[in-house]
């Protein structure tokens, strides 16, 4: 087994046991970005001298023999919407093609302290808009299962880069699915934390009630790895949760009490795939075999949580979004008057989908609409999530389906939005109530597509969602974990 | 037909903190433009706003001085505009819920108290600056951009339509001022920019309760020109309702050079600022004790001083007034006070020689040490020293620093006193000038006081005049 088929887990314990050293592991990685990025396309800009210096520093470290973290050496990929001080960070948009931030976000300044080696950037839907990273200014990223197909979004680029083996561990955002969706086309773990769990602090803003980062990994296990790095109070971020946070990893450990499970009738619809139904009751079914008390329960809002998602997000999006103006950084068209510039600025700095929502949003907000539009959805917002703290006094747990369908066909939903949305269905209303969320893989269809089943825990309940993930990963009828890429020309990676 | 003129103002202060609303940055005033900023207060994509906890204690402090109703609960929300200076295309404001509702500020107008009720007091953040080549953002061929003030903290005071006329809003202003100096909420630097003032006026004929249609009136940059400005713009008004007009509803911009208002027709739209509340922040909890507690620490407050000040130490309104105003100099006379009990004279000397000599010196008064003033007054008192000494010698003091009893040694000017010492000068003087000892004995008085003014130089002015004159009459009349 190469290197880069290895967990971030089996990595972890071969560095700290000295069998292999870092520089080794990163080259190894980017021995895999080398043959298969040229098919994939996961990411925007690559540092493999970034990732060299950091290895061989937490190697120098590890002779000298100080105290060194688990992931130390370890690498990673991020999503480039996480500033990351003098390297530039474009949100997969024209108009940040050349930004290069000043400073670090705190999940990266985390990373760095940990001593994980940053392979790169990875691309995304522009702005985290989206759900298929077809909606990059720069390029598209392909699904590693099948390169005819979407990664899913708008983590695409981490979701690829982690299943082809291009890295061992990634972080994404998900706003409204963006972590869970990819990591169910891509047949990963992906993990959207409680809100507040993980500082937003320089992650670039695409609705800032809603987003949150995480990570996206091989295992449950290596998810809580990362986890223990990024997560915690930041007195930068005014929304970040104060209470402590647990040892995820120490965490997987153990038994798991005896649980209830509600089983969402909505994300489990009569119009999803039935491959993808099937999957998920079967990884229910086991649950069920392994002591869980299974039920259904129905969420009385859930049908109204896509519409409300798509009145707040945009509206904050549109707010958020305000400050690409040309004036202090980042693209500008210029013009001979200020009004010119602003409007040839954004005109062509911004994707069709980015002024879609922005116009959305503006209108949402404005006088004699905000009533009927930002203010209702609000109202909306907080009764989904009354919902949940009903359902979370008769369940531990909620399941469902993390996509209606596996990864469609690139250019598929391209030109139409309302199809994409539709995409994050089982995605939005966890988001809108704040609550951890995470997809795993519950199975390869017919196809040969990854699928992902999805399940929903009371507020800073992550814990129990890494641990229940765990266990399904050990008890589940084996399948593979990782595409063979096959290239259109034939052959395979 | 009689017009009555509502104003209302929207007042702006920069309050006197440290560090920026949201960030860490300084606010210190006057520095090379774009130094004190950092990614947060220059909106980088990315960065978060975080509470000044000062800043919303003192904003607290102001609302209460304002007799305002501060909110257990407010929100921030984001009023969204575009524009060069401020740099996350929104401002970071209250709308829906402020920090305080209500309140009031009393007045002294005309020697009458009134009181101008206020609507609200909100936090904020303030913009950055931006110089134009030309006249206007449009205007030019190129604009500069300093984000240094830009979010600095700034507390948005909004009256009722209660002013009735340019001069009461400028003693409003005036008294707002003093009240926010008092609380160190803000320097109120209107030539800095830390103070400033908008307004919205109207006419209605006089008896109806109902508003007429206002215009804003801005650009007004410091008091006096509030004043003039509100003058004119209600002429302006009144002249247009005479000759049977009516008023747009519009922004006029005060021209300080002309000396007129000058009407912005068409050039402001009505804005849409899409207000929503601002998902970074958490709304803004204060509990009963923090508001209890700033309200037990508020220092008195002008009107209170001023009205003490003439109870408890009889001082006229004209002292009294002086003494609020210039805070020091009042507490400077309090503290004398506390030793020398003849008020009036203590009050007459601080408000007269002392601050004369400390305006003349520039000394601080903080510097003068009240018991030095105590020190002259009383060997004044004892008569050891005369009042044209007193004089000197309280410049000296000023001056020197060192204490009246010291000089007095230093320079040899105890009193000349009693019949033994002055009656040999006496006799001197009269045997010197006998054409003038003449002259008064033929009737002309006055030749009296040429006598005493030669007794006294024989002093170097030391003697009380009265006593020469006493010992003078004596001995002519022998
Ligand atoms: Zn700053």
């Amino acid at each position: 087994m190469e290197l880069y088929q290895k967990t971030a887990a089996n990595l972890s314990l071969m560095l700290q046991k000295k069998e292999v050293s870092s520089v080794e592991v990163v080259q190894s990685f980017l021995d895999r970005i080398e043959l298969v990025e040229p098919h994939v396309k996961a990411f925007i800009t690559h540092t493999p001298l970034i990732a060299l210096e950091t290895a061989s520093a937490v190697d120098k470290k590890r002779l000298l023999g100080e105290d060194l973290h688990p992931l130390a050496g370890v690498p990673i990929a991020i999503k480039d919407n996480l500033c990351t001080a003098g390297l530039r960070t474009t949100c997969a948009s024209r108009i940040l093609e050349n930004f290069i931030p000043p400073y670090d976000a705190t999940v990266v300044e985390a990373i760095k302290r940990a001593g994980m080696p940053l392979l790169g950037k990875t691309n995304m839907d522009e702005f985290a808009m989206g759900s298929s990273t077809e909606n990059s200014a720069f390029f598209s990223t392909a699904n590693p299962w099948n390169l005819d197909k979407v990664p899913g979004g708008s983590s695409g680029g981490s979701a690829a880069a982690v299943s082809t083996g291009m890295a061992p561990l990634a972080l994404g955002s998900d706003t409204g699915g963006s972590i869970r969706q990819p990591a169910s086309f891509c047949g990963l773990i992906g993990l959207r934390p409680t809100y507040g769990r993980v500082s937003r602090y320089g992650l670039i803003a695409f609705a800032s009630s809603l987003d949150q980062i995480g990570p996206l990994s091989l295992t449950a296990h290596d998810s809580a790895l990362l986890m223990d790095v990024v997560a915690g109070y930041d007195p930068l971020d005014s929304t970040s949760l104060p209470e402590a946070v647990p040892d995820y990893a120490a965490g997987l450990e153990g038994e798991i009490k005896k649980l209830r499970v509600g089983v969402i009738k909505q994300n489990l619809a009569d119009g999803f795939n039935p491959e993808v139904k099937a999957a998920v009751l079967k990884l229910v079914a086991l649950l069920g075999a392994n002591g869980a008390e299974i039920d259904e329960i129905s969420l009385p809002l859930a049908d109204y949580g896509l519409g409300a998602y798509y009145l707040i997000a945009p509206s904050e999006a549109s707010s958020n979004l305000g400050r690409y103006d040309g004036v202090r950084y980042g693209y500008n068209a210029g013009g001979d008057n200020i009004e010119v510039m602003f409007s040839r600025t954004r005109g062509e700095g911004f994707g069709p989908e980015v002024k879609r929502r922005i116009i959305i949003g503006t209108y949402a907000l404005s006088a004699g609409y905000y009533d009927a539009y930002y203010l209702q959805a609000m109202k909306v917002r907080t009764l989904i999530r009354r919902d949940y703290e009903a359902a979370f006094k008769k369940f531990d747990l909620l399941v469902g389906a993390t996509t209606p369908t596996p990864a469609f066909n690139i250019g598929e939903k391209a030109d139409d939005p309302l199809q994409m949305y539709l995409s994050d269905i089982c995605n939005i209303n966890d988001a809108l109530a704040g609550v951890p969320s995470l997809s795993v893989p519950s199975g390869i269809d017919s196809c040969g597509l990854p699928l992902g089943m999805q399940m929903t825990a009371p507020p800073s309940r992550e814990g129990l969602l890494l641990k229940i993930a765990g266990f399904l990963e050990q008890k589940r009828d084996p399948f593979p974990l990782r595409p063979r890429v096959k290239l259109s020309e034939g052959g395979e990676l | 037909m009689k017009y009555e003129v509502a104003i209302g103002l929207e007042i702006h202060l920069e309050l006197q903190t440290k560090s920026k609303l949201f960030c860490g940055c300084s606010t210190t005033f006057g520095r090379e433009p774009n130094v004190n900023c950092c990614p947060i207060c220059l909106g980088l994509p990315g960065t978060l706003p975080v509470f000044n906890r000062r800043a919303i204690e003192l904003a607290v402090t102001a609302a209460i001085a304002l007799n305002s109703a501060v909110s257990d609960q407010s929100r921030f929300d984001r009023k969204n505009y575009h524009y060069p200076d401020l740099p996350k295309a929104y401002q970071i404001s209250q709308y829906e819920q402020p920090l305080a509702r209500g309140g009031f500020l009393e007045i002294e107008s005309e020697q009458s108290f009134k009181k101008i009720k206020l609507e609200r007091v909100h936090l904020e953040e303030e913009a950055g600056k931006l110089i134009h080549s030309g006249s206007s953002i449009l205007g030019s061929e190129y604009s500069l951009v300093d984000y240094n003030r830009a979010g600095i903290p700034l507390l948005e005071i909004v009256t009722a339509p209660d002013i009735r006329s340019g001069r009461e809003a400028r003693l409003f202003l005036e008294d707002l001022r003093l009240l926010l100096l008092y609380t160190g909420a803000s320097d109120c630097k209107m030539e800095e920019g830390s103070l400033r003032c908008d307004a919205n006026i109207s006419l209605r004929p006089s008896g109806l309760s109902s508003l007429g249609t206002k215009t804003e009136v801005k650009n007004m940059n410091s008091f006096r020109a509030v004043e003039t400005a509100l003058n004119f713009e209600a002429k302006r008004q009144e002249a247009i309702l005479k000759a049977g007009g009516s008023i747009a509803q519009e922004t006029c911009h005060w021209d300080e050079a002309k000396k007129e208002t000058i009407p912005l027709r068409g050039k402001e739209g009505s804005s849409d600022y899409r207000y929503f509340p601002e998902p970074d922040l958490l709304p803004l909890t204060l509990d009963r004790a923090l508001i209890q507690n700033i309200s037990e620490q508020l220092p008195e407050l002008p009107l209170q001083r001023r009205t003490r000040l003439k109870q408890q130490y009889g001082l006229e309104a004209g002292e009294a007034g002086l003494f609020t105003e210039n805070r020091a100099l009042g507490d400077f006379f309090e503290s004398a006070a506390e030793e020398y009990s003849n008020y009036r004279s203590l009050a007459k000397w601080v408000r007269g020689d002392l601050l004369y000599q400390i305006r003349e010196s520039g000394k601080p008064v903080e510097e003068i040490q009240p018991k030095q003033l105590i020190e002259l007054l009383t060997l004044l008192d004892q008569e050891t020293i005369n009042r044209p000494v007193a004089k000197e010698l309280l410049s000296e003091m000023v001056k020197s620093g060192k204490g009246p009893k010291e000089l007095v040694k230093e320079q040899g000017l105890e009193r000349v006193s009693g019949r033994e010492k002055l009656m040999p000068l006496v006799e001197r003087v009269v045997a010197e000038n006998p054409a003038v000892v003449e002259k008064y004995l033929q009737g002309k008085d006055k030749a009296i006081s040429f006598l005493v003014g030669r007794v006294m130089a024989l002093t170097g002015g030391r003697a009380d005049p009265g006593e020469i004159n006493k010992l003078l009459k004596e001995k002519i009349s022998q």
